[in-house]
């Protein structure tokens, strides 16, 4: 978004004498995609060969590290299956930090929008049993959605009417969310047959939603798939997207020219808590079949990664959202075989994430990509 | 009485034991990030920082035998984990908060990964100071056995206090975080200055983990800081950037720990998990009532990106 | 290239477990090329809950002809799905051990589904007649343990006040709290137990602080239910309590003030169940048992423990490996609401269904289960 602009050989069209034929062309056209490929992809490299380094620190053979990592997240069948099911919740979680990001904002409260969404998804169908389960599902998801979007809608409120900050809110929120989960499924909404594993009822098996045939993959990949897909038409093929766009590259201008920026910041706030609640719901109807502690498993977190490094573009988090659902598919595999700890996966996520962010700095500043070469 | 029981003054004592034995970190880690903020800079990152600082000190306290050599070693860890923060915040459009994220991330795993052969042995811890000898009571004279971490921090906000107020590098990160323009047009570097704060933040940050590890609750395991970092720096934005506040906030925030288990110990047995969220709930309070829309916060570094 | 030589050298470690499984193979066919995955909810060096396990797989290392794959702080979502997968699929897993409470139901369930020939164990004793033939669920009563450890700290303790810090009143903890209570009043009829609840399994400054809060409140001898103890006790010793252990032996944390402790003896049950296979026995899918059958056992007492205390346990103990065998939970037995929930001349038996649901304190026991 910056970069072409900023170039004056670009903007004003001039082919530069020093690169002719097709490549320089192909260069000139598409050198800010090609840049937001290349740059991530180098920063990944960056990162995977300084990760490989570490653990050769540890005596451990780097090549063994990369090929243990290929077979566990992508080696096999069975192992993309494993990356595709890890990288469901994922891509929703992402979306609620990208979505408000087009504003400007930093929500990492996700986890929290989980939580909530999955209880009231839960509380949802077990006050309908009578109901068929195609009914039940869509009540569900409703109300993972109307859960999960209150929740963050709460810190954009509070950012919007308060001044609170709302990364330090949603955050705060996380703790709060855990603790009425913890509170509630220990008291009032416990299952009095969960004796020592604290649930609330189950929600039938009928009304589980199960996995995509012929695959072990459940369908919180396809939600989370059509709610990156809509997110993307929505920010950058809708008005509604337009102005958030400009409210968020600039509040004062979004004032002036008319944008009602508190609706703006609460419907999107809505709209990214409840893509965290859908994964909630995905999480109690797919996988636990009931809510209790256990959904508390950090895919609210990781999925604030998993926005930053797709920039915020929802379709960028697909990709993104897989790459790091492998990397937690291959854990097992090195804890196993290489005798490596489980906090490998979370130190070479930092050193991803901490490679792409300083690789923003590289933006516009490649030359042969402006054609200048 | 006789059975050396208190009975209900269990409660505002643990209140106080606790306000003594839980505060430290956040008092280190919040001083630290005023610091760092006030330069114009937010490193949320110092959560891993912390956990980074209680591993290396333990880890060092045991390889040496001196929980002093830990403590030192957990600043050093803190100030070079400044320092990279700092070095990639310093790169055009980077993001800080993002970096901050990431650094959570990065510190955590690498201490967790370099902690794994920590977490059986017992390293030398740091020794208490007995302040109680006054008292009859043993249970005022456990609550006042204190370690001089504590009252190094104590000390601290005073000082940071009056530097930021009357001394030159006090006005020069607070002109770095009001104006880097000004800044600039003094001569100063702004990148500069912002790492000194950043590494400063990081430094204290990493003493404040080290008392984790090396006297309260005083061993390293995964579970040691829970979040106690990420608490502290939402902390200096409801202390406005004053590190009086700031030593107020943490004392609350170790009182606060204490009361869902001493409440429990005096009979008060329902809703643990709600008193237990205390201190969060407490600051999104504060943070309600304290913030407006209106007008930028009193205190705030203009430069910062939070408050923007 | 590279590539080629990590090929090659899988081909060996393949064909080398083929022959190893052959020569283990001797004891009984069913054994042959066996690979045993266990799994692990948190650090496996954790002084505690999953530290125990591992001493049991470590157990099984030393047998020649087995193979052990580990993997810990798997969480109890589907991820835990995947890793039993992936142990089956990549390293050829035919024995698995999922070792934390939550993995059972619907995770391992639905692994044992899937994988029918396959033989999966789970720690925490759920299995019911609806579950697959080849999950079976192991667990140790752990409570005569604990009902040794109350003695002797009831002996122990001037104050007649003992503290507990459990993370959840969930039936299996309350069951330690009372089975310790209970051993106390044996030893001293006057004493109390406070408890209290930190609300997770691992919370290291709430314990820290329960601690603090149980000794302010008179409380001189100390143990816990959580899952990692080493807070607990380094926190009680420092202030001058003595403390009881659980899940392993924790006297190396604070020689001086460990009493005993109650330890699972999961590094004698797992050689078993492994030899139980190699001879083509069936593991009974509910498998039980306490200080008897060896699956739990106590920590050698420490320096503190009077000559009074030794004997008294010693004496208990020795009722509980004798074959009449000994109950801790027998009417009338009243709650600490004063309800009585076990009617005068009712023996409920170690394997009496009604303690798993035991949903209160009794009396003795300060606290409350909500």
């Amino acid at each position: 978004m910056t970069s072409d602009a900023a170039d004056p050989a670009q903007a004003a069209g001039v082919a530069p004498a020093a690169a002719p034929g097709f490549l320089a062309g192909l260069l000139q056209r598409y050198g800010t995609t090609i840049e937001y490929i290349l740059i991530p992809g180098a920063a990944l490299v960056g990162a995977l060969a300084t990760f490989g380094l570490f653990v050769a620190l540890f005596g451990k053979n780097p090549l063994d590290l990369y090929f243990y990592m290929y077979q566990g997240a992508f080696g096999t069948w069975f192992s993309w299956q494993n990356t595709l099911t890890r990288a469901a919740p994922l891509i929703l979680t992402a979306l609620c930090t990208a979505l408000p990001a087009q504003l400007g904002m930093v929500i990492i409260g996700g986890e929290g929008a989980l939580l909530i969404g999955a209880l009231s998804a839960t509380s949802v169908a077990l006050v309908m049993p009578w109901a068929p389960p195609l009914v039940v599902q869509a009540a569900m998801v409703c109300a993972g959605v109307i859960g999960g979007g209150l929740w963050i809608t709460l810190s954009g409120a509070l950012r919007q009417y308060r001044g609170v900050n709302e990364t330090i809110s949603s955050l705060l929120l996380v703790y709060i969310g855990l603790a009425v989960l913890n509170h509630l499924v220990e008291g009032l909404m416990r299952d009095p047959a969960s004796l020592n594993k604290p649930s609330t009822r189950e929600i039938g098996a009928a009304n589980m939603i199960g996995s995509i045939p012929g695959t072990d993959v459940h369908w919180g990949l396809v939600f989370g798939l059509v709610a990156a897909l809509a997110s993307y038409i929505l920010i950058y093929h809708t008005v509604f997207g337009f102005s958030a766009r400009v409210a968020g590259g600039n509040i004062r201008a979004a004032k002036i020219v008319g944008l009602g920026v508190n609706k703006l910041i609460l419907t999107i706030c809505f709209l990214a808590g409840g893509a965290a609640g859908i994964a909630g719901m995905i999480e109690v109807a797919a996988v636990q079949g009931r809510t209790n502690a256990n959904l508390a498993a950090g895919y609210g977190f990781t999925g604030i990664l998993v926005a930053f490094l797709a920039r915020h573009n929802p379709l960028g988090i697909i990709p993104v959202a897989i790459l790091l659902g492998g990397i937690s598919a291959s854990g097992g595999l090195l804890q196993r075989r290489l005798g490596l700890p489980d906090a490998s996966v979370l130190v070479l996520q930092g050193i991803i994430f901490v490679f792409v962010l300083a690789s923003d700095a590289l933006y516009g500043r490649i030359s042969f990509l402006k054609g200048k070469s | 009485m006789a059975d050396g029981s208190i009975g209900l003054w269990t409660v505002p004592l643990a209140v106080f034991g606790g306000a003594i034995r839980v505060s430290t970190p956040f008092l280190f880690v919040s001083l630290g990030e005023c610091i760092t903020e006030r330069s114009g800079r937010i490193n949320l990152g110092l959560e891993g920082t912390l956990v980074m600082g209680a591993m290396s000190a333990y880890g060092i306290s045991y390889l040496s035998g001196s929980p002093w050599l830990g403590v030192i070693a957990a600043g050093i860890t803190g100030a070079l984990l400044g320092a990279l923060h700092a070095g990639i915040c310093s790169l055009p459009r980077v993001n800080d908060i993002a970096v901050g994220i990431a650094l959570m991330l990065f510190g955590t795993g690498l201490a967790f990964y370099l902690g794994k052969p920590l977490i059986e042995p017992t390293a030398a811890r740091l020794p208490a100071i007995d302040f109680g000898w006054w008292s009859d009571v043993p249970q005022v004279r456990a609550a006042l056995r204190i370690n001089v971490l504590f009252l190094i921090g104590i000390a601290l906000a005073p000082v940071l206090y009056w530097a930021f107020r009357t001394t030159r590098w006090g006005l020069l990160i607070r002109t770095a975080g009001e104006s880097s323009d000004a800044a600039r047009a003094m001569g100063y570097s702004v990148l500069a200055i912002r790492l000194r704060a950043t590494m400063i933040g990081g430094f204290l940050s990493g003493i404040g983990g080290s008392f984790l590890s090396l006297f309260y609750p005083g061993s390293w395991n995964e579970g040691l800081s829970s979040g106690q970092g990420i608490t502290a720096v939402a902390l200096v934005i409801f202390a406005r950037w004053d590190p009086m506040l700031c030593l107020w906030a943490s004392l609350a925030f170790g009182g606060a720990a204490a009361l869902g288990p001493a409440l429990q110990s005096v009979g008060v047995t329902s809703g643990y998990h709600l008193f237990n969220a205390a201190p969060y709930i407490l600051t999104l309070a504060i943070m309600i009532i304290t913030c407006s829309p209106k007008r930028t916060l009193t205190g705030a570094p203009a430069e910062l990106s939070i408050t923007r | 290239m590279e590539f080629g030589r990590i090929s090659r050298r899988h081909l060996l470690q393949g064909g080398a477990a083929l022959t190893l499984g052959s020569a283990f193979g001797a004891g009984g066919a069913r054994a042959a090329d066996t690979t045993i995955g266990f799994i692990y909810v948190g650090s496996r060096d954790d002084y505690g809950y999953n530290q125990a396990h591992a001493q049991g797989a470590a157990a099984l290392k030393k047998i020649a002809g087995l193979k052990v794959v580990e993997e810990e702080k798997v969480p109890e979502t589907d991820a835990v799905e995947k890793t039993i997968e992936s142990m089956i699929n990549l390293d050829g897993a035919s024995l698995l051990f999922p070792t934390s409470f939550g993995y059972y139901n619907p995770h391992m369930i639905k692994m044992a589904k899937k994988f029918p020939k396959l033989r999966f164990e789970h720690c925490g004793g759920l299995w019911s007649d609806t579950d697959p033939k080849n999950a079976g669920s192991y667990f140790g009563y752990i409570d005569e343990a604990q009902y040794i450890s109350g003695i002797v700290a009831g002996y122990t303790s001037k104050s007649g006040k003992i503290g507990f810090v459990a993370a959840k009143p969930i039936p299996q903890v309350l069951r330690n709290i009372n089975a310790f209570a209970l051993g106390a009043k044996l030893a001293n009829p006057k004493t109390t137990t406070q408890v209290i609840f930190t609300g997770d399994w691992s919370m290291p400054v709430k314990e820290a602080e329960a601690t603090n809060s149980l000794i302010d409140q008179g409380v001189d001898v100390l143990t816990c239910h959580v899952d990692g103890p080493k807070t607990m006790v380094e926190n009680a010793a420092r202030r001058g309590a003595m403390v009881c252990g659980y899940h392993v032996n924790q006297s190396p944390l604070a020689p001086k003030a460990y009493l005993t402790g109650a330890e699972w003896n999961w590094e004698a049950l797992y050689p078993k169940f492994v030899k139980m296979i190699a001879a083509g026995e069936a593991i009974p899918n509910f498998y039980r048992g306490g200080l008897k059958e060896g699956v739990v056992k106590t920590s050698p007492y420490g320096e503190a423990v009077s000559a009074e205390a030794r004997k008294h346990a010693d004496e208990i103990k020795a009722k509980f490996l004798s074959t009449e065998g000994y109950s801790i939970f027998k009417g009338g037995l009243m709650n600490n609401k004063g309800k009585t929930v076990i009617a005068a001349g009712t023996d409920r038996g170690q394997k009496d269904p009604e303690l798993e649901k035991m949903d209160y304190l009794v009396k003795g026991v300060l606290g409350a289960t909500s």
